[in-house]
């Protein structure tokens, strides 16, 4: 008894935290399972009947196209990345040149840059390279922005691998790209794995270069359709929410599946710094 | 004696050219592993800022002519309400995050390892805003602010106060999306705090337990200057961050009501995309270029002197 009370201060505090955190995610769900006249009557009541249409609503309102660009734009840019980051890394964690220090420098200092700051150029320039409204308008920012933290991640771990296997290999008669893509890139997998997560995450949520570079609805993705949406359906607060909702899923499904993948790939740029 | 001399000649050259030709490979080597990269961080960051630069000293509506205009863009800023207002909008993020987020990140932490029950399921609860989309998070915090079904105000009435119009008062919009950022952000710190608590060595606190040290005493003495790094690296990550914060306060109000919630960011997009004032917006956009890397030299500096003092 005396302990519970000299714990009750812990369990106060973590109850509030837990409701401060979780009850967004409760009025949510909630709110996106009731029909709209039970929302206005009761909008604080958890379950009244549950209402799945809201959910049909939404996809019938094009949620799957956002979804389909979202997961080809982020996948394909974050394949490009590893590859494109991990190539860079080698030469800058591994040989000794000039200008090494200066061009990782260069490299990583993109993780401070306001994206503001290129905004009105990449604009131009996706419209005079006739890509602007496409997603491949995207990739090129996307890319761009994701070497910093990507080039950070992987330099560091490329510098633990001990180099007696590199001088192995080079006896051996393997070239520099023979090393890299025999012996490097297989051990440097937990390392991909960080940085697709990390970047993943990242373009999944991205936002401002999508405002700027995409208009037409069959183009957009899952943030910039999400915005659309409450522009055009703002009344129908249930409808928005199965929306944000099914929005917020595949990350929390990752999450639950790779819980430890995805706190280090969140982790990964931020504890060595 | 001459031949021999010739012969050395000769063999200094050859491995001179030996080097020469080496050194070349590897140029080309190193030329070819990191040109991709380069490539495209010319393309779409280096060339794009010296852009904004350039563009920054014209007047330019962002298809007609450019006009030539000098420093005016600049002037006019610095003169600017607006402006002035955005920038003491961006300080108040930074001051947020430092004194609200990376606290709140730590209790929370700090909460991860304490003994009570169900505590598991707590961490997983408390690690979910984070996972959440922002432009999901702005849309779902408009109908929670929202002034007659919101549950903020229930809330508020419940306490015994009149309905707030949160964002759309002038008063309380910054105060209502910063707790909105403060709810998204907080645990990420929490877990950059779990990760460093996980690595403070169990002995210290059995020594500090037989020396009789308290709770407190063990978290002062103990804890809290072996987070030390943590809490360096959080700060700057919490600075760097909000001068580019852009996304909840675009999705909630737009900058609004009467510029309120206005941001270096948000004034730079309606400049440009909405105003078409190109040049005005990338004067904006250069300055916020500017802040972000004095701000870093700074933390680097600061940082830097910090270590030299053998502190961690």
């Amino acid at each position: 008894m005396v302990q519970l009370l000299r714990k009750m201060p812990l369990y106060l505090i973590g109850l509030l935290l837990l409701v401060f955190t979780g009850y967004p995610f409760v009025y949510m769900i909630s709110t996106s399972l009731k029909d709209q006249s039970t929302f206005f009557e009761r909008p604080f009541a958890i379950f009244t009947s549950i209402e799945w249409g809201n959910y049909a609503d939404v996809f019938q309102m094009g949620l799957t196209r956002y979804f389909l660009n979202s997961i080809l734009v982020s996948v394909v840019a974050v394949v490009a990345v590893m590859l494109i980051a991990a190539l860079a890394s080698y030469p800058l964690s591994r040989m000794n040149f000039k200008f090494n220090r200066g061009l990782f420098l260069l490299f990583i200092s993109g993780m401070m840059l306001p994206i503001h700051a290129t905004l009105i150029p990449i604009f131009k320039l996706s419209q005079n390279m006739g890509l602007y409204d496409s997603l491949l308008a995207l990739l090129g920012p996307y890319i761009a922005f994701s070497l910093p933290i990507s080039i950070f991640i992987l330099t560091q771990f490329m510098q633990e691998i001990p180099k007696s296997l590199e001088e192995a290999a080079k006896i051996d008669g393997c070239s520099h790209f023979g090393i890299f893509w025999r012996i490097i890139l297989p051990i440097l997998t937990p390392a991909l794995m960080t940085v697709f997560i990390y970047n993943f995450i990242h373009l999944w949520n991205e936002f401002i270069f999508a405002l700027v570079l995409v208009s037409s609805p069959e183009n957009m993705t899952l943030p910039l359709g999400l915005q659309d949406f409450y522009g055009e359906f703002s009344v129908n607060v249930p409808g928005l929410m199965a929306a944000l909702t099914l929005a917020s899923l595949p990350m929390l499904v990752v999450y639950l599946f790779s819980q430890e993948k995805v706190v280090k790939g969140l982790t990964g740029g931020a504890v060595k710094g | 004696m001459e031949t021999a001399e010739v012969a050395r000649r000769s063999e200094t050259t050859r491995v001179a050219h030996g080097t020469k030709k080496r050194n070349m490979r590897k140029a080309v080597t190193i030329g070819l592993f990191t040109a991709p990269a380069l490539i495209v961080y010319l393309v779409y960051v280096i060339y794009p800022i010296l852009s904004t630069l350039g563009y920054s000293f014209y007047s330019w509506d962002g298809t007609n002519d450019k006009t030539f205009i000098g420093l005016d863009n600049y002037v006019q800023l610095f003169n600017d309400a607006v402006f002035w207002t955005s920038l003491t909008n961006n300080a108040w993020v930074v001051l947020t995050s430092v004194f609200v987020q990376i606290p709140l990140g730590m209790i929370m932490a700090l909460m991860l390892f304490a003994p009570i029950r169900g505590i598991r399921l707590f961490s997983s609860v408390y690690f979910l805003p984070f996972l959440m989309s922002t432009v999901a998070i702005g849309l779902l915090w408009v109908y929670m602010f929202d002034p007659i079904n919101g549950i903020i105000n229930q809330i508020v009435n419940l306490l015994g106060f009149e309905n707030v119009a949160w964002l759309s008062d002038e008063n309380t919009s910054l105060i209502a999306i910063l707790l909105v950022v403060v709810w998204q952000f907080s645990p990420f710190y929490m877990i950059l705090f779990k990760a460093a608590m996980v690595g403070i060595g169990e002995e210290l606190y059995e020594s500090a337990q037989i020396d009789g040290a308290n709770s407190w005493q063990k978290f002062f003495h103990i804890t809290l200057p072996l987070l030390m790094p943590t809490i360096v690296s959080s700060s700057i990550l919490a600075i760097v961050g909000s001068l580019k914060a852009f996304d909840i306060f675009y999705i909630m109000t737009g900058g609004g009501p009467n510029h309120a919630t206005e941001l270096m960011g948000t004034y730079m997009f309606k400049q440009a995309f909405i105003n078409f004032n190109m040049g005005y917006a990338s004067a904006i956009a250069f300055l916020m270029f500017l802040i972000a890397l004095v701000v870093t030299v700074l933390i680097q500096i600061v940082d830097y002197n910090r270590k030299k003092k053998g502190a961690f």
